[in-house]
């Protein structure tokens, strides 16, 4: 569903991706890691083209993001995105931020909107959190909320960019708990994060980037039984035994 | 001198006066809102991605910046008859005028409170499917908006005071008026007395209405 051919991008003259290539199927949850500044989040940016590359493709549901004629609004508006800062809309309501791209982009009507935001805000645990505006919630209520936000444009694929960084340790798994059960729902995702424990339970494959390249692209039981690369062996050795 | 204080001038003097906070209200409600919208736009074209757009725009900032509003207000009570044919007279040469010159000052505001909502907010709105339009003006300008009302206030307060200006066209607001009265009746502490004392509680009670509104609006 998500393909990536030889895809580079530079800020000026700095070489932030290199030649990467992957592919992401229908259902399938794929995890990117790596060290930071390893170019993780820029490659899940370019897949709904919130950042531009210079080259290579990548096509979702078979559309090229790169072309100039593509109608970016509504390949987005098909693709779910959650990011590290949660980015909700300060100044609405948190019904209003789940309802405002809807009547905007899907163009549902008011009550309709506010329906399905009612469905997902008591999917994710957070009914009673309706009428409240973000900076009254906890980090983790924030990122649930964003969580039903991308779920209510009905995407048929969600991209997370560190979804728990930003988060305190207490509220990382009722954030995870969300994730796996859209996992196992079948929902197609791509997840830049840390958390093996999350990548262990539902990747079905791992991906380990550095210095802009995917140095490593394996199912999950390749990636934590034998990773090839000395690099992926020495970034897993650091960050799970500790 | 508090003994000769004449209360009875200040009420015989109302309506003048009256006639004279008229013009300093109409010209400043019409240069803010005007100022405003117009702002807007140029601070949108400064932040276009559009070369032409951005230049223009910098370069009308420039311009009005590096001029008194005085000399502003000169040029288009009497340059700009001469350049069209006719006159426009005081009250819409001053309008327009007004308007004009606060729209660089307030459109340097809104760049400023563009720029201090976070690239993330864009791109929040982008993901999910908004337009780069619906994203500034549903997204990006309230945030804006809502950071920038101090600094709105203390422009509206310079521009409430600096309506005076007008005299130099033979319009009467509220200063010119008090101290038309003020020469005619030789009743000068009266009236610069209670002209302070009107311009301190109108300036005043619009802080606390903005702190009222900010605060209501606090996010």
């Amino acid at each position: 569903m998500i393909e990536l051919q030889n895809v580079s991008k530079w800020y000026g003259e700095f070489k932030v991706l290199t030649d990467c290539s992957t592919s992401v199927d229908k259902g399938d949850v794929v995890v990117i890691c790596g060290p930071s500044g390893s170019g993780k989040s820029t490659l899940i940016k370019c897949v709904n083209g919130l950042e531009p590359f210079q080259e290579g493709t990548i096509t979702v549901d078979g559309i090229s993001v790169g072309d100039k004629g593509t109608d970016l609004p509504k390949l987005r508006s098909r693709i779910g995105m959650v990011f590290q800062n949660f980015e909700l809309f300060p100044h609405m309501t948190v019904l209003q931020n789940i309802a405002i791209a809807q009547v905007k982009v899907l163009g549902r009507d008011q009550a309709a909107a506010e329906e399905r935001g009612l469905q997902l805000l008591e999917r994710v645990g957070l009914t009673e959190h309706a009428q409240k505006h973000p900076a009254q919630l906890s980090g983790g209520q924030q990122q649930r909320v964003a969580i039903a936000r991308a779920l209510a444009m009905d995407p048929i694929a969600m991209l997370f960019d560190e979804p728990t960084s930003a988060l305190d340790p207490e509220m990382i798994n009722e954030v995870l708990d969300v994730m796996v059960e859209l996992a196992q729902e079948g929902m197609t995702m791509m997840v830049v994060t840390h958390e093996m424990g999350f990548a262990r339970k539902v990747a079905d494959r791992v991906i380990f980037m550095d210095e802009g390249a995917i140095v490593e692209d394996a199912t999950k039981e390749d990636f934590f039984g034998t990773p090839r690369s000395d690099r992926a062996q020495l970034f897993l050795s650091k960050i799970l035994h500790h | 001198m508090i003994d000769n204080f004449d209360f009875q001038i200040i009420l015989a003097s109302l309506p003048i006066l009256m006639d004279g906070m008229g013009i300093t209200l109409l010209l400043t409600v019409i240069a803010i809102v005007g100022g405003i919208v117009f702002g807007t736009l140029l601070a949108l074209m400064r932040l276009s991605r559009f070369r032409v757009l951005s230049f223009i725009s910098g370069r009308y900032v420039d311009a009005f910046r590096a001029t008194p509003l005085i000399l502003v207000i000169f040029w288009f009570y009497f340059a700009v008859p001469i350049v069209i044919g006719r006159p426009i007279g005081g009250l819409y040469s001053v309008l327009i005028a007004f308007t004009l010159f606060e729209a660089a000052y307030y459109s340097e505001i809104i760049r400023a409170g563009i720029q201090s909502v976070t690239r993330s907010q864009i791109y929040a709105g982008l993901a999910l499917g908004l337009t780069q339009g619906q994203t500034m003006r549903h997204i990006i300008l309230p945030q804006a908006f809502r950071n920038m009302v101090p600094v709105l206030l203390t422009q509206a307060i310079v521009l409430f005071q600096d309506t005076s200006l007008v005299y130099v066209v033979g319009l009467k607001d509220f200063l010119t008026a008090a101290d038309l009265v003020a020469v005619r009746d030789n009743r000068v502490v009266e009236m610069y007395v209670t002209t302070a004392v009107v311009y301190f509680l109108i300036c005043i009670a619009g802080s606390i209405f903005v702190k009222k509104l900010q605060r209501q609006y606090s996010i």
